[in-house]
């Protein structure tokens, strides 16, 4: 447990520093563009409606999906941009985590303001009037002063909401607190997940307070408390950030992993021994599984570890089964002559889709290969990850056996091995490489008309970098370095409930290995 | 002010001709709705009008930026409108801030015009929420003499205060109206404060002058013009006073 909580710590300093640098950007983005909105909405009501219903309706967006949205966004304009001015911009990680968290900060200060400066004393402006202020006048000395505690109450909302939401940047690359979130619900390592709210919950918090004091010292005119607010967090700002400007300028190399423990270890394992060749190496966590390959060909990763057979079906949309050997030979070749990218190699396992069931159930219901499922399965339940049911390969099986569950459920990767173990479903959609699988002695239905093409973990690098030799040096070592069990076991030493490791304490484990042993046999 | 009128759907005020001379006190006399609001909010544009020409000292009101002919004429309301974020001395200090003096002379005048509506010094620093009504419109009526205007317009300046601090206000501010040689055209629907306080009154209904004179001219027993009825009541009042004044009947 402490060595849980020094893990964590230890990941704070980078995790906070790049939270608060996108949630407070969003935030002064959001106060930017809200404010002038907010005058202009309050004085007019062809501004006031529009406005505030847009700002309305992006609440209404779950803010994931509002993160999400912005990578496609951003890459059709990252795009354009590159062919109209030859400039193109990332679409992942920061740009698309500030824009969205800045809509969604936009409605409470709009709202604020716009009640506000509303709710101004008619009898303060008709007297500003009588005087001669110029409506800037106006605004600056009457108007705003006396909305100001109203406005800061807006602006505290939207402070809260924001440093929240910004927990869910993670997925489309932006480093926050939600690492520790979406990292323990991959691995089932409630310390970090625990780590990560409480983390959120006390910058939050925190962050709320000073602005209440600033927000006391303005509704009873008491410039001291509004300085003490004010000073509290620029001071907190400042130290959260430190690590930012202590770090170099970040050039090197950037590392992408997809959502699950496999990934997280093997980008690990990569930023390794890339570090061990002199190079500088950071991690970009928690891509979507379509995302990644994207950010690799558009070179905002330079590195990460893909699936044959996913890139087989979601890149180059084939649904046929022409063999391992053939398979990786025609990716090689369609993925450089498409996008450039390079397939450095195969690993030397394979983490397939793969039916798996408790063993006591398959040996009661006589089941062992997807034929025998094919027999049983309209009155049993399939648990699946979170994307499997919306797979061609889902479909392929569904085809070639003729599947047809009583029902499906979708579950994160975690539970659904929970689900299996406490038999609310009967068959899972695992994966081969899976730890999990031999440590609950888990039996893996065979694919006699091989409908599932194989998946072989292969390492994909990016174009700009297809020709850099300290990077390819320094991966080319992994490739068949790694069979089957080598990869379940570091993946279970992730995922057990006891004695966890972290992805970190697993690459370097894993790492030490392949140094003793050199290339295991493919 | 000539043929100057202001209409709304289903209501109108206007045209209103008005000669307002230097150093005289016109009241604006007549029941709510009469029109006399919007004739003197025609004046600083608070009410632009929408015919008619307005001139002050000679000058097209119509042709200056609205808050360039504000800072030139006082204007005191009823509901006062000081600004409840900043303190007396700062609320005074207004006009004098935006007509761009020095602080110094900032400084000298406040202190000067809390004299001048017979408020403490210290009072100052105080927000105008501390304050009595009658404070208040003090202060209101400090604000709108600080960058020392010539014209003074009044919309029911005490019509918010008890009787007493009512009459002394109305006195006082007679008497800074001689002093400072100002022009003052004040809005009030009390007969009495019109009768004390003005050179001249002008009646106003339906939005039209319908009389004008000196009050001793339309409180006079002969009086027999459109303002008759206003005049009863008081002069009903004034009888009675007089008598009173004679003490007990034997």
């Amino acid at each position: 447990m402490n060595e849980r909580l020094e893990a964590a710590a230890r990941l704070l300093p980078d995790y906070l520093s790049q939270h608060v640098l996108v949630s407070a950007s969003a935030l002064c983005l959001g106060l930017v563009i809200s404010l002038p909105l907010a005058v202009a909405a309050s004085r007019s009501p062809t501004v006031r409606w529009p406005s505030l219903f847009a700002a309305s309706l992006v609440q209404t967006i779950p803010s994931l999906a509002l993160l999400a949205l912005f990578y496609p966004l951003l890459l059709a304009i990252s795009h354009a941009t590159k062919s109209l001015f030859g400039v193109s911009f990332p679409a992942l990680g920061f740009l698309p985590s500030l824009l969205a968290l800045t809509l969604y900060s936009m409605l409470p200060i709009l709202r604020n303001t716009v009640a506000g400066l509303m709710g101004v004393d008619p009898a303060a402006l008709e007297a500003a009037d009588g005087m001669g202020m110029t409506a800037t006048q106006k605004l600056a000395r009457v108007e705003l002063p006396l909305a100001a505690p109203v406005i800061m109450a807006g602006v505290r909302t939207a402070a809260v909401w924001t440093i929240g939401a910004a927990t869910l940047a993670t997925p489309v690359g932006q480093t926050s607190l939600g690492n520790y979130i979406f990292l323990g619900l991959q691995t089932e390592d409630w310390v970090f997940v625990l780590f990560g709210c409480a983390a959120a919950a006390v910058l939050a918090l925190a962050v709320d307070q000073c602005l209440g004091l600033i927000e006391a010292g303005l509704a009873d005119r008491r410039p001291g408390r509004i300085a003490a607010g004010a000073a509290a967090l620029a001071i907190g700002a400042l130290a959260a950030l430190s690590p930012l400007y202590a770090a170099p300028g970040r050039p090197g190399y950037v590392i992408g992993a997809k959502n699950f423990s496999e990934q997280y270890i093997l980008a690990q394992l990569m930023a390794r021994r890339i570090a061990a060749a002199g190079g500088e190496a950071r991690l970009k966590e928690d891509l979507g599984s379509a995302t990644a390959y994207r950010a690799l060909a558009a070179g905002e990763i330079d590195a990460y570890v893909d699936y044959s057979g996913t890139l087989w079906t979601n890149v180059l949309k084939r649904s046929d089964n022409p063999g391992r050997e053939a398979m990786l030979a025609i990716l090689a070749r369609a993925l450089k002559a498409r996008d450039g990218v390079l397939l450095l190699g195969p690993l030397g396992f394979e983490n397939a889709y793969a039916f798996a069931m408790r063993p006591d159930r398959a040996r009661q219901l006589g089941v062992a290969s997807l034929d025998d499922l094919a027999r049983v399965a309209p009155s049993l339940t399939l648990g699946a990850d979170l994307e499997f049911l919306v797979r061609p390969e889902w479909r392929a099986v569904q085809r070639a056996y003729g599947l047809s569950f009583r029902r499906a459920v979708a579950y994160q990767p975690t539970f659904m091995y929970r689900a299996l173990a406490s038999g609310q479903v009967d068959v899972i959609s695992a994966f081969s490489s899976d730890g999990r699988i031999a440590a609950d002695h888990l039996v893996l239905l065979t694919d006699p008309r091989h409908a599932i093409p194989p998946y072989d973990a292969v390492i994909l690098v990016s174009p700009r970098r297809a020709h850099d030799a300290r990077l390819i040096s320094a991966l080319k070592p992994l490739v068949g370095a790694i069979p089957l069990s080598i990869m379940q076991q570091a993946n279970l030493s992730v995922d057990r409930a006891t004695g966890k490791a972290t992805p970190g304490q697993a690459a370097a484990a894993l790492d030490a290995r392949i140094a003793r042993h050199g290339k295991a046999p493919l | 002010m000539a043929g100057a009128a202001k209409r709304w759907a289903g209501a109108a005020v206007g045209p209103v001709d008005l000669e307002l001379a230097e150093g005289e006190f016109v009241a604006l006399l007549g029941a709510s709705g009469s029109g006399k609001t919007t004739t003197l909010k025609m004046v600083n544009r608070l009410a632009p009008p929408d015919a008619g020409k307005i001139l002050v000292a000679g000058e097209d009101t119509g042709a200056l930026p609205a808050y360039a002919l504000r800072r030139k004429i006082g204007y005191v309301f009823q509901e006062i409108g000081l600004f409840p974020h900043l303190t007396v001395a700062d609320n005074i200090a207004v006009g004098p801030r935006l007509a761009g003096w020095d602080k110094a002379r900032i400084a000298a005048r406040t202190a000067e015009l809390l004299g001048l509506v017979a408020l403490p010094v210290d009072l100052g620093s105080r927000l105008p929420a501390e304050l009595s009504g009658g404070q208040r419109q003090r202060v209101g009526l400090a604000r709108a003499l600080a960058a020392a205007p010539k014209i003074m317009l009044m919309d029911e300046p005490f019509g918010a205060l008890d009787p007493v601090t009512r009459a002394a206000l109305a006195d006082e501010y007679r008497a800074l109206h001689l002093r400072l040689k100002l022009s003052t055209l004040m809005v009030t629907h009390d007969v009495p404060e019109a009768l004390l306080m003005a050179d001249r009154i002008i009646v106003m209904e339906g939005g039209v002058i319908v009389a004008q004179g000196t009050p001793a001219d339309l409180f006079a027993d002969g009086y027999a013009g459109p303002a008759r009825s206003l005049m009863e009541a008081p002069r009903a009042q004034a009888r009675r006073l007089a008598e009173l004044s004679q003490g007990p009947p034997h």
